[in-house]
């Protein structure tokens, strides 16, 4: 009965949060906030906003982010995708994405700003052989007014999410099929895989691409440690109002919100429009008969993407973790010339507190996140019906953190809820359930059904055979959506920020606020166990079912 | 193990308005039914819908009896039908001993002495350990059966069981099947296209479509 109403609470409790975080944004948006005196409507906080010096540079560079992030990680995904054939170098980037996913955008965002700041490892690499440079330049690399630092953090870390998400939708499209069927009429297999099955893979993976739009319109973390600072990206600005100690500037931060809404709505109508012409456009491209022509272009420029974004990635973590242990170090050096231990000594004992929180919050959130998943999918799996409204999950991924979140500290402030851990566990559980569900789901759907008939026949009830046959037979895809939650967990921000009202440090509010400080070797300690907390979790959801499982061969590989 | 009689009283299956399927039949104790028929004749259905997990698309009229006692709308696992699918179906993260405990009714007494014994009458003595995915076809098919029996069903249902195996093993497993099947007293439903399988099986057959 409990289980019937579950898609329902799911929902509910996606939704429920977020709506009301943005009408606790709306209302002092216009001036309505009775406990900072705001008893009427006014534009008051609009005409702020508007007078604030460089807010059309941070607008137009949180839209650009969007857009161009979105556009660059969607053609690398589809254009590695159509070129992959079964070659090593293939198999070796497919296999790096589930951890690149579980990198922390942090964590990434710092590995890059090592790697090419002016003093950074390329520099040094080429230095002063190449450029002559005996001291660092004086070049804005990261940080710049453009935000090209920002986007390249950004597209390291949504190419392997797309990816996975592509990986995720193509099993239904028989894709080998339609590219062999295209190769007998002539075609070149990347032209095959562009004409025969990239028209058909984006609708279905038209969402996750909304949520990198949204997601690279709105990030705050990346941008604190990548975006430009005078002026920051919008959201990055809203951050500042809000805990700027005059409290009046509440106000103008609920605009900004609204105004991050707006763009980020702004970057999604746009995208629209560009999936409208690319589809009037394509059209006549795919039947226009042209069988060759660019394939070789197009597989080295999908090839070269994922394996330069790959790299950067590895090699900023190389970076972290050589900046963590290097003691002296002059400018063109490409080693360190000293190699010490004392920056992780030093952190260690500070390490402790926010490492335990990090870890408490991940636990409970996603054991929460896999609670609600496991009860949703087995009562769609017992009405047999499709849960409906399955697009709201992706609404936490969509709607800018930054918009709702405001709100509803605003909200428990009002109702004078101070449970922070709970809230913050709360507000991590609203991004995590979206990743456990669409990572169970997949394996759960497809679990063949003739084993739970053949349960019954024997005897056993439903709640039995959900004990006894599903879940240990789905233990390694449980075990990964739980790893995947956790992942999520640990790299969150700004819901451990807000609803935490910063007195609950994580391992990556610590290593965030430690972006403006600059001290590398510091920063990549931090970075480093930031980064290392979520491989943690997936080396145990690989490791843990082939040591139980390592007597049944039926067991080994299993979904 | 007491023995009923399996009655499929004038069951009729249809599909948004088209019948399937329409049988009427008494299968005694011991006995085995073949019903043979091309694909689509509705043959997996009649059986989903005997055993209890009949897609609702489907329109079933008729009752089925087990003796004195109407299954129709009982719940799959109070039916007390056994069925045995096309493969072997063992579950492969429990030993052998494992997947036969699995199906053994509560408060049977000596589990492992029963299992034991079961296992040495059809020639797999100390198999109990073993990982099932490291059998052969043959010796999991006879794993299968034994599971069928040790859950202790009233009537057993076999969805094409043999189709998977190659020739020489499927005559072998066949004798076993209806053999055990017999002497415990079980009226079988068979649903298959072989025509070996209905000759083999003795019963009366009834030929759809």
């Amino acid at each position: 009965m409990l289980l019937r109403l579950m898609p329902t609470v799911v929902l509910a409790l996606l939704a429920g949060p977020i709506l009301a975080g943005v009408a606790m944004v709306l209302l002092p948006a216009f001036g309505h906030l009775p406990a900072l005196g705001g008893e009427t409507f006014s534009l008051a906080p609009w005409r702020e906003l508007l007078d604030q010096p460089g807010l059309a540079r941070s607008v137009s560079i949180s839209l650009a982010s969007g857009l161009i992030t979105t556009a660059l990680s969607l053609a690398a995904v589809l254009l590695f995708l159509a070129a992959a054939a079964d070659t090593r170098l293939d198999r070796w980037l497919h296999r790096a994405v589930s951890p690149l996913l579980a990198l922390p955008h942090a964590a990434a965002a710092f590995g890059l700003a090592f790697l090419v700041a002016p003093s950074g490892l390329l520099a040094r690499l080429f230095s002063p052989g190449l450029t002559g440079w005996e001291r660092p330049p004086d070049l804005l690399i990261v940080q710049d007014p453009w935000g090209l630092g920002l986007m390249a953090g950004l597209v390291i870390k949504e190419i392997p999410f797309l990816m996975l998400m592509s990986l995720a939708a193509l099993p239904q499209l028989d894709a080998p099929r339609r590219v062999a069927l295209a190769r007998s009429l002539g075609y070149r297999p990347t032209i095959a895989w562009l004409k025969g099955v990239a028209p058909a893979l984006y609708p279905l993976i038209r969402l996750p691409v909304y949520a990198v739009i949204a997601f690279a319109s709105s990030v705050v973390d990346v941008a604190m440690i990548l975006g430009p600072t005078l002026p920051p990206t919008l959201a990055v600005s809203i951050l500042e109002w809000f805990h700027d100690p005059d409290l009046e500037k509440r106000f103008l931060a609920s605009a900004g919100a609204m105004l991050q809404l707006g763009v980020t709505l702004t970057a999604l109508l746009v995208w629209w429009g560009l999936e409208c012409l690319a589809r009037r456009l394509g059209r006549g491209w795919v039947v226009n008969g042209r069988r060759r022509g660019g394939e070789h272009w197009l597989s080295l420029t999908g090839r070269g993407f994922l394996v330069i974004t790959t790299l950067t990635a590895g090699l900023g973590l190389g970076g972290l973790a050589l900046y963590s242990v290097a003691g002296f170090w002059r400018f063109p050096e490409t080693l360190p010339t000293t190699l010490t231990l004392g920056h992780w000594q030093t952190a260690l004992p500070l390490l402790g507190g926010p490492v335990t929180n990090t870890l408490i919050i991940a636990a409970s959130a996603t054991l929460l996140a896999m609670l609600l998943t496991l009860a949703t999918l087995e009562s769609e799996q017992r009405s047999g019906r499709r849960i409906a409204g399955l697009s709201l999950l992706y609404l936490p991924l969509i709607v800018p953190q930054i918009a709702f979140l405001f709100g509803l500290v605003v909200l428990m402030e009002t109702l004078g809820i101070r449970a922070r851990l709970a809230l913050v566990i709360l507000a991590h559980l609203l991004f995590v359930l979206p990743y456990t569900f669409l990572s169970m789901a997949e394996s759960y759907r497809c679990f063949d059904p003739r084993w739970t008939r053949l349960a019954l026949t024997l005897g056993h009830s439903p709640n039995a055979i959900f004990w006894r046959v599903r879940l240990p037979m789905l233990l390694a895809s449980l075990l990964t959506a739980a790893a995947v939650g956790m992942a999520v967990s640990i790299g969150q921000y700004l819901p451990t920020l807000l609803l935490g009202a910063g007195r609950i440090a994580t391992v990556t509010t610590e290593a965030v606020s430690l972006a403006s400080g600059g001290n590398r070797r510091v920063i990549g300690v931090w970075a480093l166990v930031q980064a290392a907390l979520p491989l943690l979790g997936f080396i145990i959801a690989m490791g843990l079912p082939r040591l139980l499982w390592s007597n049944r061969r039926g067991m080994q590989g299993a979904p | 193990m007491t023995s009923h009689t399996l009655i499929l009283d004038e069951v009729r299956l249809a599909l948004g308005g088209r019948t399937l399927m329409e049988i009427d039949a008494v299968i005694g104790p011991g006995e085995v039914l073949t019903v043979m028929g091309p694909s689509g004749a509705g043959k997996s259905t009649l059986l989903a819908m005997i055993a209890g997990f009949l897609d609702p698309a489907f329109e079933a009229r008729g009752r089925v009896w087990l003796g004195a006692r109407e299954i129709t709308a009982l719940p799959a696992e109070t039916r007390g039908i056994g069925l045995l699918f096309q493969d072997p179906l063992l579950f492969p993260h429990l030993t052998v001993a494992g997947n036969l405990r699995f199906g053994m009714p509560r408060g049977v007494k000596h589990r492992t002495a029963r299992i034991e014994q079961a296992l040495e009458e059809v020639g797999l003595a100390g198999f109990g350990p073993r990982d099932p995915a490291t059998l052969s076809g043959g010796q999991q098919a006879r794993i299968a059966l034994l599971r069928l029996l040790l859950s202790e069903p009233a009537a057993a249902l076999l969805d094409e069981p043999f189709s998977r195996l190659d020739r020489q093993l499927r005559h072998e497993v066949r004798q076993l099947v209806f053999d055990r099947l017999r002497r415990a007293g079980l009226p079988s439903l068979l649903v298959t296209h072989d025509h070996e399988d209905a000759e083999n099986a003795g019963g009366p057959v009834i030929t759809l479509g």
